[in-house]
């Protein structure tokens, strides 16, 4: 594609009324968790209360003897999957791992580890099967620590495992055969580090933790299965990613993938989360055993404990820069806690770490570890707000140390056009300087804080978006409407920002488009609702049908005109003669005279598009600290962010303040608690702790447009990006309020009052 | 194991309603799987997130902290019965328009709280709605845009600032 | 949840015969805001819930200038805090009832369950110490009455005997120049549970304290009644230095623990704070009352 100018749209940049809207404000909208089925039995699943133990048996006579009890399944009764990794929005997964993750066979690897699951009349029965389930298990010392599992002396949590060397993200890797938790191990090298740090006259070298953290979406994972008898199963849940779960069904159950379809129902949320599968396989292999359908879903504490949040992360960074300002070298050592599975988003973490920086000289080694505790699962940049925390950590010390703004030094060292990544891509064109200078011309920059105790702290980042396949396919109605068919899960209004596209194609309203989500037998192939990349995908393939679909039509004009298609063009929506001027048809008018013209019309494509575009971002938070109890009060916030062409405005906009409010939750007060034994303490939201409407301001955005060239429509990927910075951000706000450095997240009270303590030399 | 049932009357959403439940059984776990009304969400069970809010004998509650038995005699408010047949409800097209969902799973909780909330106090500060909605939890949108929702519905109601 | 029976009882005497059946495996059920979770983990299991909202006793919320406030067992949060005349007399006491989970909470659950649940962060349980409140008890051996600060005797424990139940909670009429606080400490700013809370209140003579009652929850197994740091402040002016003696004296009165809520260090550090800022409040009310 060639660079699109900013294009004048009509229906594109508008906030048009979603087309599920009114399902979703009435209550009648099905959602994986609404699903219900006649004859249907109720799934619980039966964990592991240890974080590392053997399973020496499962005694399952006195759960199978209680009446409204049918059947009960463990992880004896599962086929071992194949041994091969596979791609999982960023973080990577084993099809083999995968299916001990679903359930456990002879070791639980993690509190929260399923080890058998029940069907019974009802929940209640369910629930109290498990109780009646027992397993003899040998407890196992946990490793529950990443730079711990690194050690020589300590258990390994699979005694197999051998690190591997990777060069690049999911780079299968080289085994070094030296057995380890570490499972892999990469590094990012541009330049030289060491000719870098000479050049430097100031050089700042930190280490950080953070803990782990959940995506914490309302809608707890759930599954409704039916194996039928003639072996085709279907599953209706709520997923990020129909075609993706059937693929890995197909793999753990070893059944055909033709035989598997996966019904999108809507969902509540995932972040990421949702991508791999968990109770759907447990749930089919108890409908096969009962013949009935079964539904399975978590309690909140086994969205915490048995679903996959993000790595915690124990990490080094340094960078140098001379006295005027340029950074001269970045080094950095990631260690990655990957959960009871390897595959953690060390190497994503790694590459967006510096990356909104022009950088000559950069180190990076990673290295994923696994322990004790749930499998990793992407969130909403995977790995990147980790990264990012402590390089804007450290650059923003850097910049105090050379006497110069925070915002003027970003500007200073920002990555452009042509510049290099880590990796040593060049960055195509993008908006990073653009959103910086935004945020430096906001009102926002030039207010006054206004009082004791406040501050205010900037930090950028990068996160590279995803493209992956998509389908769909349109039917032409003769009022002029359009039937969209859809594949890809929608999770947060891309049914419409789809439809709009398809609309700005044709020249009708957004409304005159009708979208819907298909499941894996009536649609072809789509990737996941994940990577930033459902509208950008999805526009390719709108671009396509509706390209396809024009030409059609301009056949059937020129037929009407009795001319030769050559003859017919198509813009703003009219359908003219190019020879005969009076001679035009809008495509509403065309759409009412395919019957007469040769039939209908409708068209479907398949597409895999690549130039997904980068995302920029740098955010500014003003914060006020209370001295004596820690608590940190946001003020005012705005985030600037390149969005490329926002196809919905407001739904865009919202993408930038969801992921702001996730960031604020993980740099405050998000945590997975454990104690000694891997027991977490805190699975409840309660006690986890995610923001409340009282924790937030309102949260501002200056929205950059700096189009996609490689993109019809000019979109950029929007959705995740805005996690990274706030952990910074507050970070150095707290830091320009009351004057300490907080590297350990969360940012919790009682820390901010120690550093306070420490630094004012008393302990009072 | 079934216990045996109770018979509860209660007034649904202006509609003289009967179920059979046990007594374990949840107001929420009733509303969804007894009687199919799936619009109340569940979101921890543990009155946490505010998604199961319901409007009980006026106020507004976590349904998966009342017990189906309780709501004997009880006049209950759902999603489901905030729309007439005339149309939507001013919050819930301020929500539309304010584009203040994007997964909508917590939508149905927050515009039953959002409904008590409007008809008590006819202009609430944007202070005031983040505290009386603080026990709605929503993941996706930052709160932002529904607290402008809920500002907006407020002004459409007939409540003028 | 386990099959469990449900009993609404109708007078006091049918709830303490429904409960005394049973001993240990009945327990009432005012709003549930507790008791339902804790019976749906599996951190209660019990055979009997007993309703208490339909007996007409429990549920009466009275106030009189000179006797004072007479809350029910069952009477919920909201109720008490909508109660103008309840609000202007123990601004204190509304403090707690009012930050009690969210509304929703705030809807069902009542003051009574809160003590009854005796948990050690239970909010009300401080408010309800520094204003000398009594719990009216009734029990199959006929009636009682227990100071609240002697009520609670382990987390998720009372002076309740199998068949007795808290009928009200008496709260004396402020006396003249009386002034009460709560605060606690919590991370976000709603739907959390206190790090540390601190309940005070007083009587001014002028500048000068001729009672004070300091109580603090979630820094011991049970709400603590730090009688020295009250004590600290009786006879003396309010000022400064010995607002912050009296703060001393209650960290002194708990016995913290680090959990995953917070730290026996900053516990102890937040008493000091929270017990300053709590009589600080309660000074200022005591002059404006």
């Amino acid at each position: 594609m060639t660079t699109v100018d900013k294009k004048k749209y009509k229906v594109i940049g508008t906030s048009p009324i979603r087309h599920d809207g009114a399902d979703k404000v009435t209550g009648r909208a099905v959602y994986g968790i609404d699903y219900h089925m006649p004859g249907m039995l109720w799934g619980k699943i039966l964990r592991s209360p240890h974080a590392h133990a053997k399973i020496k048996s499962i005694d399952a006579s006195k759960a199978l003897a209680l009446p409204g009890v049918h059947a009960v399944v463990t992880g004896k009764d599962m086929a071992v999957a194949a041994d091969i990794e596979v791609e999982a929005g960023e973080t990577s997964l084993n099809y083999m791992h995968l299916s001990d993750n679903v359930m456990a066979r002879d070791k639980a690897l993690y509190k929260g580890h399923a080890v058998a699951a029940v069907a019974a009349d009802t929940q209640h029965i369910a629930e109290e099967a498990l109780a009646l389930i027992d397993v003899d298990y040998e407890v196992l010392t946990p490793v529950l620590n990443g730079r711990e599992g690194m050690k020589a002396d300590v258990p390994l949590i699979h005694p197999d495992q051998t690190t591997k060397v990777m060069a690049f993200r999911f780079d299968p890797g080289t085994d070094t055969g030296e057995k380890s938790n570490v499972a892999g191990r990469s590094q990012l090298k541009l330049g030289d580090i060491d000719a870098g740090f000479k050049e430097a006259d100031f050089i700042v070298e930190r280490e950080f933790t953070t803990s782990w953290v959940h995506q914490g979406y309302i809608e707890a994972q759930n599954a409704t299965a039916h194996w039928n008898n003639d072996d085709n199963i279907t599953v209706w849940n709520s997923s990020q990613g129909t075609f993706n779960q059937r693929q890995l069904m197909a793999e753990i159950l070893k059944h055909p993938v033709s035989q598997i379809k996966m019904v999108p129902l809507e969902i509540g949320g995932g972040f990421g989360g949702k991508i791999p599968v968990y109770l759907e396989v447990p749930a089919a292999m108890l409908s096969k055993k009962t013949g009935h359908p079964v539904k399975m879903t978590m309690t909140r504490t086994e969205v915490f404990e048995g679903t996959g949040p993000a790595s915690a992360a124990q990490m080094k960074a340094k960078v140098g820069a001379t006295k005027d300002g340029r950074i001269t070298a970045a080094y950095a050592e990631l260690v990655f806690e990957a959960g009871a599975f390897p595959g953690s988003a060390v190497g994503a973490g790694a590459q967006g770490m510096f990356t909104a920086y022009n950088i000559e000289n950069i180190l990076i080694d990673g290295y994923d570890v696994v322990v004790n505790k749930p499998k990793s699962a992407a969130y909403r940049s995977p790995g990147t707000p980790q990264a990012c925390f402590p390089a804007e950590a450290v650059i923003d010390e850097l910049a105090e140390l050379v006497g110069m703004d925070p915002l003027d030094f970003r500007i200073k060292n920002a990555a452009k056009e042509g510049d290099r990544r880590a990796d040593g891509v060049q960055h195509p064109e993008m908006g990073n300087l653009e959103c910086m200078e935004a945020l430096k011309a906001s009102d926002h920059y030039k207010s006054d804080l206004g009082g004791p105790n406040r501050g205010r702290g900037v930090a950028s980042g990068y996160w590279g978006n995803a493209g992956m396949p998509a389908s769909c396919s349109i039917a032409i109605n003769a009022d002029g409407t359009v039937s969209l068919a859809e594949g890809s899960p929608d999770i947060g209004g891309s049914r419409t920002s789809i439809a709009m596209m398809c609309a700005e194609a044709f020249g009708i309203a957004a409304e005159d488009v009708h979208p819907s989500i298909k499941d894996t037998d009536s649609i072809g192939y789509n990737g996941l609702t994940a990577g930033s990349s459902t509208t950008l995908r999805n526009g390719w393939a709108v671009f396509e049908v509706t390209n396809q679909a024009i030409e059609l039509i301009k056949a059937r004009a020129a037929r009407l005109w009795e001319t030769e298609p050559e003859n017919v063009d198509f813009a703003d929506g009219v359908f003219f003669s190019k020879a005969e001027k009076e001679l035009k048809l809008t495509f509403k008018e065309m759409a009412g005279k395919l019957m007469e013209t040769g039939g209908p019309i409708s068209v479907a494509a398949s597409v895999a598009p690549r130039g997904a575009g980068p995302s920029f971002t740098t955010h500014m938070v003003d914060v006020e600290v209370d001295p004596e109890t820690g608590k940190v009060d946001i003020l005012r916030y705005t985030a600037a962010q390149d969005v490329g062409t926002m196809i919905h405005h407001d739904y865009v906009e919202g993408q930038v303040q969801g992921g702001t409010a996730q960031g604020i939750g993980w740099a405050l007060n998000e945590e997975y608690f454990y104690d000694d034994k891997g027991q977490m303490l805190n699975s409840s939201y309660l006690d986890y702790r995610v923001p409340t409407m009282l924790d937030l301001p309102m949260l501002d955005t200056i929205l950059v447009e700096h189009p996609n060239p490689d993109h019809p429509f000019g979109v950029r990927g929007v959705a995740e990006i805005s996690v990274v910075p706030p952990l910074g951000a507050l970070a150095n706000a707290i830091y320009a309020a009351v004057g300490v450095r907080m590297r350990d997240l969360p940012m919790a009270p009682h820390k901010i009052v120690k550093a306070l303590q420490e630094k004012n030399g008393k302990t009072k | 194991m079934a216990a045996v049932k109770t018979h509860v009357r209660t007034t649904l959403n202006g509609e003289a309603t009967e179920y059979l439940c046990e007594p374990n059984q949840s107001l929420l776990e009733v509303l969804r799987d007894v009687l199919f009304l799936t619009g109340t969400k569940e979101g921890c069970n543990d009155g946490n997130c505010g998604a199961c809010t319901v409007n009980m004998d006026g106020r507004i509650v976590d349904s998966c902290l009342v017990l189906g038995v309780e709501a004997e005699g009880s006049d209950i408010l759902t999603i489901e019965g905030v729309a007439t047949p005339e149309g939507l409800h001013p919050i819930q097209q301020a929500f539309l328009e304010n584009a203040a969902l994007q997964c909508g799973i917590c939508t149905p909780g927050f515009i039953v709280a959002s409904k008590a909330l409007l008809e008590k106090e006819p202009n609430p500060s944007e202070a005031r709605v983040r505290h009386w909605l603080a026990g709605n939890l929503c993941r996706c949108t930052g709160y932002d845009k529904i607290v402008k929702a809920v500002v907006d519905a407020a002004n459409t109601m007939g409540g003028k600032k | 949840m386990r099959p469990i029976e449900y009993v609404a009882a109708k007078t006091v005497q049918e709830a303490v015969k429904s409960l005394a059946e049973k001993g240990d495996a009945a327990r009432p059920l005012a709003g549930g805001t507790d008791i339902i979770v804790q019976l749906r983990g599996g951190r209660r299991q019990l055979d009997r819930l007993v309703d208490m909202k339909a007996i007409p006793e429990l549920n009466e919320l009275t106030y009189n200038a000179s006797s004072g406030l007479r809350i029910g067992a069952a009477v919920p949060c909201y109720r008490v805090y909508g109660d103008a005349a309840v609000a202007s007399a123990y601004p204190g006491l509304i403090d707690a009832a009012s930050l009690i989970g969210g509304i929703q909470i705030q809807g069902r659950g009542s003051i009574g369950g809160n003590l009854c649940n005796a948990a050690p962060s239970g909010d009300t349980i401080p408010a309800l110490i520094a204003h000398s409140a009594v719990a009216e008890i009734a029990g199959p051996g006929g009636n009682r009455e227990v100071p609240v600060e002697d009520f609670c005797t382990a987390p998720g424990r009372t002076v309740l005997q199998s068949g007795e139940i808290l009928v009200a909670i008496r709260v004396p009429a402020p006396a003249a120049h009386f002034g009460a606080c709560y605060i606690r400490f919590i991370p976000r700013n709603e739907m959390d549970i206190a790090v540390v809370g601190v309940g005070a209140s007083m009587v001014l003579d002028g500048n000068k304290v001729t009672a004070c009652r300091i109580a603090l929850a979630s820094v011991a197994p049970i709400p603590v009644y730090a009688t020295a740091a009250g004590a600290a402040l009786v006879g003396k002016e309010a000022t400064e230095e010995n607002i912050n003696a009296a703060s001393e004296a209650a960290q002194a009165a708990a016995t913290p623990i680090s959990d995953m809520r917070g730290t026996a260090e900053y516990r102890t550090h937040l008493i000091g704070v929270l017990t300053r800022r709590a009589l600080q409040s309660a000074i200022q009310r005591a002059k404006e009352a």
